[in-house]
Order: structure tokens, then sequence, then C-alpha cells
């Protein structure tokens, strides 16, 4: 058991900077994950934790001890699942979950109760005797959850552990490893690009980009309080909705943000809540079983649609997320009254894309 | 623009006409010659007379009871089994270090290449001079560093003459094993390595549990490659030690081309020269089958 700080973590490949100065302390037994496109450094950072990439500046500490400098992989306390789950093709599972505990020269006997122990766990008993190529992709993804955990590491590293699931088993998997992850309560840090998996699986999400370290936070900070544009239109499918209102009560140069599903036709609202109105031109109405997606733009609130080509508000496309709950019509091509909820309106600086609190 | 169908047109033709070049140069210069060899192994004829007649097993039982026949029997095998051995070594230790990046690995790589390269020829006679009883550099670096006290007969010794033949039999074989091992190295996956070394495995572990098993298809044709080139060369022993001294170190294809048209019994230096195909083909359906089963993927 043991935390992780890490303290303004640099990593250069020649001129680019794949980390840049990142600053993180994760907590003992926290589930952490690190969230970002491909290029935004998080897989650099878990392969720098792990040892199998040496920063170019900086600071790690697993458990109060300094391990950035020549503490190799092994000595880390570490365990990690790859994206490919890399099993070794050429053993069979027992012998595959044992090879770590080989490798520390457990006694022949102990590594196979704790084998047995661990296949137990991820039910794959009866694939003991199997080789990997013999499995199916869900039951690979367990074995090297398997093979990591026999290990009792202080520290479980995943990238991507879940990329290589098909829709429907991605999602019993990720039942099952926030099941286990709560069981067995050991630091996790979980790298991948899939915001869902993301704001299921972590107890707070790192959101990264170029290097650069976003916002820190629980899914629902990251999600209602994002703090930049970046964060608001990277978490969120679809992503918030972001438009220069024009508005004269609000400082120049002040974005709106607002989530999709915030944006609905306002005879939906009670009497008594206060919403922000808009007209909202209605371009597509797209039907997605439990949600409609309703496409269009933001027409000056309350004024009459534009006839002329004069500049409106935004022509930035706004998404509105209806409940499949909301049966009220919407037919394309035509001008509904919406609105959004104060609560739920977010500001930004369109210079900085930073939050502002107004 | 033509409607009819071209000879490009029709694979099952064109397949024909362009394989019958590489067909016609196999039949005429391997297949032919091959199958003359056998015929000749039973028959007593000889060189420089045109009498043909059958021989039966005479030739095979001459041979069989000839000690010279039977040392280079021995010799060849000696040989093919050193030589892989110490190729097998090297090239795996080899293809470690080209994997690493360091300065003037292509240079390095290209150096590496160059034994493959040169003519056989050429370059036995170079290692005559490594070798000679004189001028050995061998035996005058070992003399230097004090390692060697008395003086080392190279190929006047019929120890150190095979053992001279296993090296540069190595020497030829090792860079062409050296890059199929390191194609080997570059198809694992590098997080199949990752994984081993997060895991805790140190460098032989990993070398001996994880890339040499997922190695072995790979190094089994190599050595197969090796095993061919060496039981068949004529030209390193031949040039080297010329079989002798006094016939102690000839292989099989040098004791043939003795016989043969050295002395004129084209009848027992035929036998001689098949004699090696049976093993030959064993030791290929084993290794192919070898390869066949540890392949990745394979059941």
């Amino acid at each position: 058991m043991a935390g992780i700080d890490i303290r303004n973590l640099r990593k250069q490949f020649g001129d680019l900077h794949a980390v840049d100065g990142v600053d993180l302390s994760i907590r003992d037994g926290e589930f952490l994950v690190l969230l970002g496109s491909s290029g935004s450094g998080k897989t650099t950072l878990l392969r720098m934790i792990a040892g199998l990439e040496r920063p170019t500046s900086g600071e790690i500490h697993i458990g109060g001890e300094r391990v950035d400098g020549d503490v190799p992989p092994r000595a880390r306390g570490i365990a990690m699942v790859f994206q490919s789950y890399a099993l070794y093709p050429h053993r069979t599972v027992f012998q595959n979950i044992a090879f770590p505990l080989e490798a520390i020269r457990t006694p022949r006997k102990q590594i196979e109760e704790k084998v047995r122990w661990a296949a137990e766990m991820f039910s794959i008993s009866r694939y003991l005797d199997r080789y990997p190529r013999q499995l199916s992709g869900g039951e690979r993804q367990r074995v090297a959850l398997c093979r990591a955990l026999v290990r009792d590491p202080k520290v479980f590293l995943l990238d991507e552990p879940l990329a290589n699931l098909d829709a429907k088993l991605r999602n019993t998997a990720r039942d099952d490893l926030k099941r286990f992850q709560r069981q067995i309560q050991t630091t996790t840090v979980y790298v991948t690009h899939d915001q869902v998996e993301a704001m299921g699986l972590g107890d707070r999400i790192v959101v990264m980009e170029r290097g650069k370290v976003r916002q820190i936070g629980t899914p629902q900070q990251v999600y209602e309080d994002p703090v930049d544009t970046f964060v608001a239109t990277f978490v969120g499918q679809p992503p918030m909705n972001l438009l220069d209102p024009r508005d004269p009560s609000l400082p120049a140069g002040t974005l709106l943000g607002f989530r999709p599903e915030h944006l609905l036709p306002r005879t939906v609202f009670g009497a008594g809540e206060d919403t922000r109105p808009f007209r909202f031109a209605v371009r597509r109405v797209e039907y997605l079983g439990s949600d409609r997606y309703v496409y269009g733009s933001i027409v000056e609130s309350g004024a009459p649609p534009s006839p002329s080509p004069s500049p409106s508000p935004s022509e930035a496309t706004i998404i509105a997320k209806l409940p499949g709950t909301i049966a009220i019509a919407i037919p394309e091509g035509e001008t509904h009254d919406f609105a959004v909820p104060r609560r739920a309106l977010r500001y930004f600086d369109a210079t900085t894309g930073l939050r502002r609190k107004l | 623009m033509t409607h009819r169908r071209t000879l490009a047109d029709r694979e099952d033709v064109l397949g024909g006409v362009m394989l019958a070049p590489a067909l016609a140069y196999v039949i005429l210069l391997v297949g032919v010659p091959f199958a003359l060899a056998i015929v000749l192994s039973f028959s007593n004829a000889t060189a420089g007379s045109l009498s043909f007649g059958w021989a039966g097993f005479h030739n095979y039982a001459a041979i069989l009871g000839d000690p010279i026949f039977l040392r280079a029997l021995r010799n060849s095998a000696v040989v093919t089994v050193g030589s892989q051995v110490l190729v097998v070594i090297l090239a795996t230790a080899a293809a470690q270090v080209f994997r690493a990046a360091f300065r003037g690995k292509r240079v390095a790589r290209f150096v590496l290449l160059l034994p493959w390269a040169v003519p056989v020829s050429l370059a036995a006679i170079a290692w005559t001079w490594i070798f000679d009883s004189t001028f050995s550099v061998i035996n005058w670096t070992l003399k230097v560093t004090g390692l060697l006290h008395g003086w080392l007969y190279w190929l006047g010794d019929p120890a150190l003459a095979l053992l001279a033949i296993i090296i540069v039999q190595a020497w030829r074989i090792f860079p062409f094993a050296t890059v199929i091992v390191l194609a080997g190295l570059s198809s694992i996956p590098q997080e199949i390595l990752e994984a081993a070394i997060v895991d805790g495995a140190g460098f032989w572990r990993r070398l001996f549990r994880i890339e040499l098993p997922l190695l072995l298809p790979v190094v089994a044709v190599a050595v197969l490659f090796g095993v061919v080139y060496t039981a068949t060369d004529l030209g390193v022993v031949y040039i080297l030690t010329g079989g002798g001294p006094a016939n102690t170190t000839h292989v099989l294809p040098t004791l043939a081309f003795q016989r043969g048209i050295l002395g004129a019994d084209l009848g027992q230096g035929a036998a001689i020269a098949v004699f090696l195909l049976p093993f030959l083909i064993v030791v290929a359906i084993a290794m192919l089958r070898l390869a066949r089963h540890t392949e990745v993927g394979a059941r």
C-alpha cells in the first residue's frame, strides 16, 4: 500500500515535451485515471512511474521512497497491465501468472497456491493449462490482471486494458475491474482515452493535454466544473456547447458553456425555475432510442430569426440532448424556444479558454 | 485497345511461363547431376574411361570398411555440430548487441556481413595465414599476452586442425544467422519484453525464459541453413588442410572429391558424396517440424 507523489516531472523526446512539468499526488488506495487523447503524455507518465522510461527531470516517489533515479521496475513494487496484455505466448496461463513469482524465487508450492488463488478470483481456473492464443480477449485480459495481482504490488499501473475488448464486454470488464480494485484497495493508475471509462472508474480523473495536466478532480468536478474550454469539450459526449452570446450583461469576450442535456424546450421547465432562454434554430434531429440529439444554432434570444445574413450571435453548431421521456415534437428547419437553467451555465474567457466565475 | 485476352490475363499459362527458367535451371544443373551421382554411386565408372558397369552396393560396402571414410564421416558430424553450436551462441549474443542503439552501428552491421559476402576461397586462404605454423597471429597474440607457453601447430595437429575448421565454418555462417536472429528478435512485441521487465525478470531470465523460447523457430531455420551449408562445403577444408595431416581432417565432400575426381574412382566418390543425403533430409524434416511445433500461434 502506497501513495505516489510526482513533482515537476518532465520527459523530452528530442524537441517533443511528452510530459511537461506534471505535479500529481496520488492517494493510497486511490483509483486515479489519466485521461487524454493520443499524444497527451498520459502513457509516457505511466511508463515513467513504471520505470520503463527515464524522466528528463523531476521526482517520483512511491510509498515515500524516491524511485525516479536508478530504481529498476522490479524494485518499485509495481505491476503493470499492458494494452495488448503482453502475455507470454509460449507459456500456459498458469506459467504466465507464475512468471513474476518465479522471478522473485518463490517456492514452488507457494507459487501453485498463489496462482490458483488469483485464478479463482478472476474465475479463470479452468483455463490454467491453456495457451494465451486459445483464450478470448476478455479471458486474456483477466490473465493479465492475475499476473499483475500475484506480485502483491503496491501500485497497479493499467495502460488502456479495456481498449482491445469489444463494446459489450467492456462494460462488464469495467465493472469487474472496479469491484476488484475496491476489494484489494491497491493504489491504481489507469490510462485511457475513453472518457466513459474514466468517469466510470476513477475516484479522480487527471485530464492531460500536450504533456500538461489541465484538471484534476472527481468525475463530477471534471464534468460539471471544467476549468477551461479544453476540458469542457474533451469530457462529455456530446461535448459542452460553447457560444459567444454577445450579451451586454456579460463582460466582453465571455464564452457561454452548457451541457447538451441542459438545453431543453422551454416548456419543460417549471415556472419557478431560473432559466436563460434561447431561440434554437433546429437543423436536424437524431433519434437514438433513449435520447434525441437536436442539432442547430442559437439565434439571438427573444429576437425573431434574422431574415438576412446579418451576423447572428454564433453560427457554431449547438447540440441539445433530450431524454426519451420528453416527447415534445421538434420539427426540423424551424426555430424553437429552448432554455438552459441558470445553475447549469458556465462562463469562459474567450481568449485564454479559462473558466470565469461570474 | 485490344479486347482479346493477352498472355498477362491468363494466369494459368503465365505462371508456367515465368516458372520455366527457374525450373529448367534446377532440373539441368541440380537435378541431372544429382541423379547422375546416385546412378554413379552404384557403378564402377572411372574417370578417363567410358566403361560403365553396375557394381551394386559394392562402393558403399567399400567405403563403410574404410577407416578414412569413417573418420571423414565423424569429422563431418563434429564440424557441423560444433560450428552450429558456436554459431547459435555467437549469433544470439551478436543480435543482442545489434539490437541496442550505439554509435557506428551501421558500419558495424556492414562489417558483420562481410564474412558472408567474401568468396569462400579467398577467406579460406586468409585463414590459412591466421593458422600458419610460423606466422599464426593467434599464436603470437597468445604468446604476447602470456597465455601460451609452447606453440600451437594449428593445421598440423589433427585435433587443432579440426578446431580450426570449426572456427572458420562458424565464422562463415555466423553473419547470416545473426541477421536471422535479429529479424526474429524484432518480431517479439516490445510490450512482452517490457512485461517481463516489470514482472521482475533480469537479463538472463528474460533471455532464457522469454526471448530464446520465442526465437526457437527462427533459430531452427538458421541452424538448418547452417547445417546444410557446412555439411556440404568443400572449399574451407580443401584449402585449409586439404584433408591432412595424413587424411585425418577429411570431411565427406573433400574425400569425395579426392576419391572421385583426383583418384578417378567416380563410383566411390559418388557414393561418398550421396552418403550424407539421407541424414540431411532427416535433419531438415526434424528442424522444420520443430519450427512449426514451436511457432507462436500454432497448435
